[in-house]
C-alpha cells in the first residue's frame, strides 16, 4: 500500500483553479519527483499535503496518508502530523530560518513541540540529527545563529528540523535551487541517503529535470495543474509520450546558435586587479583587518567575444563585476574599456560608464513598478551627454523593444503586465538602448523556467549575431554558460583558476576545481543524447 | 557585543557634547546679550550690568561653556533669575512629577498596545481586527486634551472617583500620588497606545508573512504558537523604536495635559521659563531633556541588540 495516495485532487484559490484532479502515489522509501515550470502547481501539491494552503484555497478529492484523509483532518490533528510524520524542506534556506533563534533551539523545537521526549534527550537527538545532516556540533555549535552559516549549512539545518522526528514522508520543495552546484550535489546526496537508509518516502519538487533524473524512482511531470505524464523515471525520460515532457527536456539542454566566434582588438582589459573589503575589528582599537575578495586578477575581453564567468557564491565574481562596471574602486591594478579607465580620480568614469550596461537576475526587482516600459528602458539615456528626445526617443524605444521580440506598443504598459521572461526581455532592451560596447549579464537567466530560459538564450545569441555584441555572462550554472559563450573563466576564492575556450574547458578541464564543478553539475543520462535532436526554439 | 556597546556609548557621549554646544550657542545668538534679553527693553543699565556679572557674561565664551557643563556635571545648574531658586532643585521637584507620569503613561500604552496589536494581527481581516484598527484610528485622530476633559467629566465630576486635578506630592503617600497621576496618564497613554498598536500590528503582520513562520508551521506549531514563538520577537524592533520616541515625547510634551490637570511638571516649567525669558532655566531644562532622549535612544539600541543577534556582530 502506498504511504501517500493523492486521488483526484483539485484545488482553487479564490475561485482560480490551481490543481485539476491530480493523482499521485508515493510508497515508503520511494523518491517521487514532481517537475514542471513555475505556476504548474508543484508547490501547491506539497502545501495541500501538509495542510498549509493559503487563505481562500478550496481542495477537493482526497490526500490519504497512511490510511487517513488529510483533507478532512482537523487543524490540531494536522499540527500533530506536521513535523512528526510529514516533514518539509523549503526552497530558500536564507529565509526559512528564524533569524533571532539559535539553530539548536530551532531544531529542538520540532522535537519538543510534539512532546516526543524530555528536554535532555531532545538535545541529544538534536546533536545526532545535526551530525546526520553534516553539521557536527563540535564544528558548528548549537548556539550558532542562522546568519553565521552559509546557504548550504542553513539548508542542512532546515533538513535537520524536518527529519528530527524521523518522519515517514519528507517533502522537499526545490531544496537546491538557491545553492551552488557543489553544495547542491551534497544536499541531493543527503536527501537520497535519508530516503534509502531511513526508508523515508521523499516527494522531491524541482523544475530541473537533470536534478531528479538520477535520483528519483518515479517522475511526475506537471503542467497547468495537471500531471501530464508519470511513471518510473527511466521510462518517462526514454519514452516521453507527452509533447510537454519533450519540450522540457529539449529546453533544459538547449544549445543556442551563437554563430562563429569573433575576436578583434581587446575591448575590456583587467590587469592585476585586487579588491579588499574591511572586516570587523578584532580588538577595540586594533587595525581593521581586510578581506581580499579578488586577488590580482587579469584578463582581456576582445570586441565581439562572448565570455562566461563561473564560480560558487562567495568566489568574488560579483565583486569583480562591480569593479568592472565602475561601481566600486579597486585597491590594486587597473580596469580599462577601450583604453580608458573605468574609475578615475575617485569617481566612476562616465564616458566609459555609458559604454557598459548590465542585466540582473531579478527582472522585477530592477524596475520601478510605477513607471511605464517606455520610461523604464530609456533610463540609461541619463548617461548620455545629449539624450535623444521626441521622435528620436520614440524611435529608439521602438527599435529596442522590437530587437528583443516585443512590440513598440508595449512601451505604454506597466511592468506588472509582463511575464518573467518578458520582463527579462525588457531588461535586455534597457541595456541595448544606448548601444553599449559591453553588456554584463549577471545571473540573467537564473530565475527563469527552462523553456523561457531557452528563449532568452536564443534572443541573446540572435542579438549577438545581429549586433556583434560583446558580453560577459556571469552564472553559477555550467550548462547555461556552455551554451552561450565562446570562452569561460572559472573563478575560485578570488582567483581565476582556468580561462580557456568553452569547448576545451568542458571537454578536458585542466584545473581540479573545474573538474569538480563539472562533476557536481547534475546531468541527464547519456543514453538520452540521441533524443536531443535539433528542436525549433520554443 | 562589547564592541557594539562601546560604539553606542561613544556615540552617546558625542551626541551629548554636540547637543550641549548647540544649546549653549543658541542662547548666545539670542538677540542682544542674554542679560538685556532677560530683563526686557525697559531695564535700567545698572540692573543689566549686575545681571551680566551674575551670569558671568564678562568671561570668555569658552570659559562660560566649560563652567556651565562642569556645573551640570556636578549637579549645579545655576540659579533661576525669576524665581531666585537653584535650577537643580526646581528641575528635581518637577521631575518627580513628570518622570513617574511619563513612565506610568508609557506602561499603560504598552499594556494596551501589545495585546491589542497581537490580537488584531492574529485575526487579520476579521471582525476583531477591524474593531481594533477602527479604535486606533479614533485614538490617533482625537487629541489627548479632549480625552483629558472627558476623563475629568466622567471620573472626577460625575463619578467622583478621582480628583479633577492637582498633585498632593509624594509625601502624601505613594498610592495617593499614583491616584492623582492616573487620569493624566490615561489621557496621555490613549493616543500613544493607538499609535503603538498600529505599529505592533503591522510589524507582526509583516513577520507573519515571512518564510520562517511557514517553516514553523511545517514543524507542527499551530499558527498561534508560531506567532508567539517566532513572530513576536522579530516584530519588536519597530515597536521598540516607537516606544523610545514616545518616552521622549511624554517626558517633555505633556504640557497640555499638565495644564488640564494642574500638574507641576517639566512641561509647565519650560513654558513658564520661556514666557518669563529665564534663559538659565530654559538652557538647563532643554539640556536635561536632550540628555533623557539620548539616554533612552541608547537603551533602545541596547534593546535592539538583545532582541536581534545579527546586530551584535555587525560593525
Amino acid at each position: 500500500m502506498s504511504l501517500l495516495d493523492i486521488r483526484n485532487l483539485s484545488l482553487s484559490i479564490h475561485g482560480k483553479p490551481i490543481l485539476r484532479g491530480i493523482s499521485l502515489r508515493i510508497a515508503e522509501g520511494e523518491i517521487a519527483a514532481l517537475t514542471g515550470e513555475s505556476g504548474s502547481g508543484k508547490s501547491m501539491t506539497a502545501f495541500a499535503t501538509l495542510g498549509l494552503l493559503p487563505k481562500g484555497a478550496k481542495a477537493t478529492g482526497s490526500i490519504t496518508f497512511d490510511g487517513t484523509n488529510l483533507l478532512t483532518l482537523a487543524e490540531p490533528q494536522m499540527c500533530d502530523l506536521r513535523g512528526r510524520e510529514i516533514g518539509m524542506v523549503f526552497q530558500e534556506p536564507m529565509t526559512a530560518l528564524n533569524p533571532v533563534q539559535t539553530i539548536g533551539a530551532q531544531v529542538m523545537e520540532t522535537i519538543l513541540i510534539h512532546k516526543a521526549m524530555p528536554r535532555d534527550k531532545a538535545e541529544a537527538r538534536t546533536r545526532a540529527v545535526l551530525k546526520r545532516v553534516g553539521l557536527p556540533p563540535d564544528h558548528v555549535p548549537l548556539s550558532r545563529y542562522p546568519h553565521e552559516l552559509s546557504g548550504g549549512q542553513r539548508q542542512r539545518v532546515v533538513i535537520a528540523m524536518a527529519i528530527a522526528l524521523r518522519p515517514r514522508l519528507l517533502i522537499a520543495d526545490e531544496p537546491t535551487t538557491a545553492l551552488d552546484v557543489t553544495t547542491q550535489a551534497q544536499i541531493l546526496d543527503l536527501l537520497r541517503g535519508l530516503a534509502r537508509e531511513e526508508n523515508m518516502a521523499l516527494m522531491m519538487i524541482t523544475h530541473d529535470l537533470a536534478v531528479v533524473s538520477d535520483m528519483a524512482d518515479t517522475l511526475n511531470v506537471m503542467r497547468h495543474g495537471d500531471i501530464v505524464e508519470s511513471g518510473p523515471t527511466g521510462d518517462v525520460l526514454r519514452q516521453m509520450r507527452h509533447p510537454y515532457t519533450r519540450q522540457l527536456l529539449a529546453a533544459s539542454r538547449h544549445q543556442a546558435n551563437l554563430g562563429a566566434a569573433k575576436a578583434d582588438a581587446p575591448l575590456l582589459s583587467v590587469q592585476g586587479v585586487s579588491r579588499d573589503y574591511p572586516m570587523p575589528r578584532l580588538s577595540l582599537f586594533g587595525p581593521r583587518p581586510t578581506f581580499r575578495a579578488v586577488k590580482r586578477v587579469s584578463f582581456d575581453i576582445r570586441r565581439g567575444e562572448r565570455v562566461g564567468l563561473v564560480g560558487e557564491s562567495g568566489c568574488g565574481k560579483s565583486t569583480l563585476t562591480r569593479a568592472i562596471l565602475g561601481l566600486e574602486p579597486v585597491q590594486e591594478g587597473q580596469i580599462t574599456l577601450d583604453g580608458h579607465p573605468v574609475w578615475q580620480d575617485g569617481h566612476p568614469n562616465l564616458k566609459v560608464r555609458r559604454k557598459m550596461q548590465v542585466v540582473f537576475q531579478d527582472p522585477y526587482g530592477s524596475f520601478n513598478p510605477r513607471h511605464k516600459v517606455g520610461r523604464l528602458i530609456t533610463e540609461p539615456f541619463h548617461l548620455l551627454p545629449d539624450p535623444p528626445t521626441g521622435t528620436a526617443r520614440d524611435r529608439a524605444i521602438a527599435e529596442a523593444l522590437t530587437a528583443v521580440g516585443l512590440s513598440p506598443e508595449d512601451a505604454g504598459k506597466h511592468i506588472h503586465a509582463f511575464s518573467g521572461g518578458q520582463r527579462q526581455r525588457i531588461a535586455i532592451a534597457r541595456a541595448l538602448i544606448i548601444k553599449p560596447e559591453l553588456i554584463v549579464f549577471d545571473e540573467a537567466v537564473s530565475a527563469l523556467d527552462v523553456r523561457v530560459r531557452a528563449q532568452i538564450l536564443d534572443l541573446m545569441a540572435d542579438l549577438s549575431r545581429a549586433y556583434g555584441l560583446t558580453y560577459l555572462f556571469i552564472s553559477h550554472d555550467l550548462s547555461v554558460v556552455r551554451s552561450i559563450t565562446d570562452r569561460v573563466m572559472v573563478m575560485r576564492a578570488g582567483e581565476i583558476v582556468e580561462d580557456r575556450a568553452t569547448k576545451d574547458i568542458f571537454d578536458a578541464p585542466n584545473h581540479a576545481y573545474t573538474r569538480s564543478l563539472i562533476a557536481a553539475a547534475p546531468q541527464l543520462p547519456d543514453d538520452l543524447e540521441a533524443l536531443n535532436a535539433p528542436h525549433p526554439a520554443l | 557585543m562589547l564592541g557594539y556597546f562601546v560604539k553606542r556609548l561613544v556615540s552617546l557621549v558625542i551626541s551629548l557634547i554636540v547637543a550641549s554646544a548647540v544649546i549653549f550657542s543658541v542662547v548666545e545668538i539670542a538677540p542682544g546679550d542674554p542679560a538685556s534679553f532677560m530683563l526686557g527693553i525697559n531695564a535700567q543699565p545698572d540692573t543689566v550690568a549686575a545681571l551680566r556679572t551674575e551670569l558671568g557674561l564678562d568671561q570668555s565664551k569658552l570659559d562660560r561653556y566649560l563652567s556651565w557643563v562642569g556645573g551640570m556635571l556636578t549637579g549645579d545648574f545655576g540659579t533661576s533669575y525669576t524665581y531666585r531658586a537653584p535650577v537643580a532643585q526646581m528641575i528635581a521637584d518637577r521631575l518627580w512629577v513628570s518622570l513617574p507620569l511619563a513612565l506610568y503613561a508609557l506602561t499603560l500604552s504598552t499594556l494596551i498596545a501589545f495585546p491589542a496589536g497581537i490580537f488584531a494581527a492574529a485575526r487579520r481581516g476579521g471582525a476583531g481586527d477591524l474593531a481594533v484598527t477602527g479604535a486606533t484610528q479614533l485614538g490617533v485622530a482625537i487629541p489627548n486634551f479632549w480625552f483629558a476633559m472627558m476623563l475629568v467629566l466622567i471620573f472626577a465630576i460625575n463619578l467622583r472617583w478621582f480628583s479633577a486635578g492637582g498633585f498632593p506630592g509624594w509625601d502624601a503617600g505613594f498610592w495617593t500620588g499614583m491616584k492623582a497621576l492616573t487620569l493624566p496618564a490615561i489621557a496621555l497613554a490613549l493616543p500613544q497606545a493607538a499609535i503603538l498598536t498600529r505599529v505592533m500590528r503591522s510589524s507582526l503582520l509583516d513577520i507573519l508573512g515571512e518564510d520562517f513562520i511557514r517553516t514553523a508551521c511545517a514543524k507542527g506549531l499551530s499558527s498561534r504558537q508560531a506567532l508567539w514563538r517566532h513572530g513576536l520577537r522579530n516584530a519588536l524592533i519597530p515597536v521598540l523604536t516607537i516606544i523610545g520616541l514616545q518616552f521622549a515625547f511624554l517626558l517633555a510634551g505633556a504640557i497640555i495635559i499638565e495644564q488640564v490637570f494642574f500638574l507641576p511638571g517639566l512641561g509647565r516649567l519650560i513654558f513658564q521659563a520661556i514666557t518669563q525669558r529665564d534663559l538659565i532655566v530654559v538652557e538647563s531644562v532643554v539640556m536635561l531633556l536632550v540628555f533623557a532622549v539620548i539616554l533612552v535612544n541608547f537603551l533602545v539600541d541596547l534593546a535592539y541588540a538583545a532582541v536581534d543577534p545579527r546586530l551584535r556582530t555587525r560593525t
